[in-house]
């Protein structure tokens, strides 16, 4: 069953759908086997043997209606530290100089925001982020890379996204980062999740590395805050 | 415990079981067996709970060794199983020797079989689930499909079926053949296609690709006519989904499908046909049935059912077998005359 909330990409519509989306969850509606929440509209898987599409849609109906009853936890801004440019960020030239930006500006736009986690997917810890701005939207690689390395901030389009394992793909990257965002061994596997916000934090090479190095001894911690802006 | 040793792989053997589920909000396909009936009949035949992961083998079947007592079943397609030199049947529970080899000669009918060993296959759940995800490395052995070397691990110690033998009926054990008619329901975006479009999806023969995999089942044949564009806003991909993107050409989404998908999604495949979906070669055909959601629960009942049904072998209404049994003492006592 999929649930629709809208057509459009739209903080607003993506908020109903987290709503009911937690709902469900808190209710643990019986027959309900996973839930997959997207920009506008809520896949309900559930088992036909324990329910039907008419029971279930009522009974999500009814939790709908209730939403106002189970108000979504304050939304959290989860700290990126990235390091921009050089070697982690081959494309910051390129995309600096599409929009005529020195690649400082361009940096200073990149991380001068907090992003909507509209969703995760199509793959493991992919995050679909919201609310770039268009002064530094640049097209895709015309031939893509074959191998990118987990942690590759990038920008294709009017979309910004970090890569969360190492695979091809054809986004300008700008920057890396040393934080995991998927690790099947944690609980949840995730680090930011959908109805959060990113806000990428600059760093030196030098912060990376010490990052990195505080990372695989257990000792970091992920800053996370209440929205500010 | 170590039960099989591996000494060929196969084309593509992996550790499966029903999916993981809870995680596709993040990303993570479900993956899990593809053709889940074969699946759970090998998982019954051997007294193991559905959810008991076992292997899927890919049309060249591996070679496996036996190195300790085991009862396995092995379901699905018929890949030419042989035991030793004599052939395996499917659909019910065999006790294997230690030393006993597993090998296939190839593919007569289907392209998937299950072989699930008492106590199921044993590695590490990786987010709630032991089935393999190749693509991200996520659980199996190593996230990997099977490769010579590797040992096959069995949980628990009851290698013998205490109460005999079981098996899966023959009047319930799929043909797979060459041609699959597979029900759908409707939708979610049927109304982005014109009433031709959808008309050309319920009336046309198509092929399945060689571009099939554990991922999808890509069609070949009539193109299917959007109304305004492929694209959407992403949304949920469920198992089944009939994809149509910019092309008109069908791709039915399978286990390890990406969890969300910007193209339009003229229809789902019913979950009972999805098994036969399963078992498509390349170049096979394939076509398409609206069906309402009754129909389709129906469905999921008479498969139900026909799980059911798996009992101790009885030798009464195996009138092949007796046959064959009796062709044999009639040849012996031919011989013994001379």
């Amino acid at each position: 069953m999929i649930v629709e909330f809208g057509d459009s990409i739209d903080p607003a519509i993506n908020r109903r759908v987290r709503e009911l989306f937690l709902a469900i969850e808190r209710a643990a509606v019986a027959g309900v086997r996973d839930l997959v929440p997207t920009y506008r509209s809520l896949l309900v898987s559930y088992d036909p043997l324990r329910t039907t599409f008419d029971s279930l849609r009522s009974h999500l109906s009814e939790l709908d209606a209730h939403l106002a009853d189970t108000p979504l936890p304050p939304p959290r801004v989860v700290e990126i530290p990235t390091a921009y440019g050089g070697t982690f960020g081959p494309d910051l030239g390129f995309v600096a100089g599409h929009n005529h930006l020195t690649e400082d500006e361009a940096i200073a736009i990149h991380a001068g925001t907090d992003y909507l986690v509209y969703m995760m997917g199509f793959s493991p810890g992919f995050t679909y982020l919201g609310g770039m701005s268009e002064r530094i939207a640049a097209p895709r690689l015309k031939t893509p890379r074959t191998a990118i390395p987990a942690g590759s901030v990038g920008i294709a389009q009017q979309q910004t996204g970090i890569y969360p394992v190492e695979s091809p793909g054809g986004w300008q990257l700008i920057g890396r980062t040393p934080v995991s965002l998927f690790d099947p061994s944690r609980h949840p596997p995730v680090v930011v999740e959908a109805g959060d916000y990113i806000r990428f934090v600059p760093v030196t090479l030098d912060r990376y590395s010490a990052i990195q190095d505080e990372i695989q001894r257990g000792t970091w911690t992920l800053p996370v805050r209440g929205v500010t802006t | 415990m170590k039960t099989i040793e591996v000494l060929d792989g196969g084309m593509l053997t992996t550790v499966q079981d029903l999916g993981r589920f809870g995680y596709q909000r993040y990303g993570v396909p479900t993956s899990g067996a593809l053709d889940l009936f074969s699946m759970r009949a090998a998982n019954r035949l051997v007294g193991n709970p559905d959810d008991a992961a076992g292997l899927e083998l890919t049309l060249i079947g591996p070679r496996l060794e036996f190195v300790v007592p085991a009862t396995i079943a092995l379901t699905g397609a018929d890949l030419g199983a042989r035991l030793g030199d004599r052939p395996l049947p499917r659909w019910e529970s065999v006790v294997v020797e230690p030393g006993a080899v597993l090998s296939f000669s190839g593919p007569q009918d289907g392209v998937r079989a299950y072989l699930a060993v008492a106590g199921g296959v044993d590695v590490p759940e990786v987010l709630g689930s032991r089935a393999t995800y190749i693509r991200s490395r996520l659980g199996g052995i190593a996230g990997r499909k099977l490769e010579a070397g590797d040992a096959v691990h069995v949980s628990g110690d009851r290698p013998v079926l205490l109460g005999g033998a079981l098996q899966l009926p023959v009047p319930h054990r799929p043909i797979y053949g060459h041609a699959h008619l597979l029900r759908v329901v409707l939708g979610p975006q049927d109304d982005r296609f014109t009433p031709n479009g959808v008309h050309t999806f319920l009336s046309s023969t198509y092929s399945v690709s060689p571009q099939s995999d554990r991922m999808g089942y890509r069609l070949a044949g009539a193109a299917i006519e959007h109304l305004r564009g492929p694209d959407i806003v992403s949304d949920g991909t469920p198992l089944g989904a009939v994809q149509v993107a910019g092309d008109g050409v069908p791709i039915v989404l399978l286990a390890d499908r990406g969890t969300a998908g910007g193209y339009t999604k003229i229809a789902t495949v019913i979950g009972p046909d999805i098994p036969r979906l399963a078992q498509a070669a390349p170049g096979d055909e394939v076509t398409f049935d609206s069906v309402g959601l009754d129909d389709a629960y129906a469905a999921v009942r008479v498969q139900e059912a026909a799980l059911a049904t798996i009992g101790p072998i009885r030798h009464g209404p195996d009138v092949a077998r007796l046959r064959k049994v009796a062709a044999v003492v009639a040849t012996v006592a031919s011989l013994q005359r001379r």
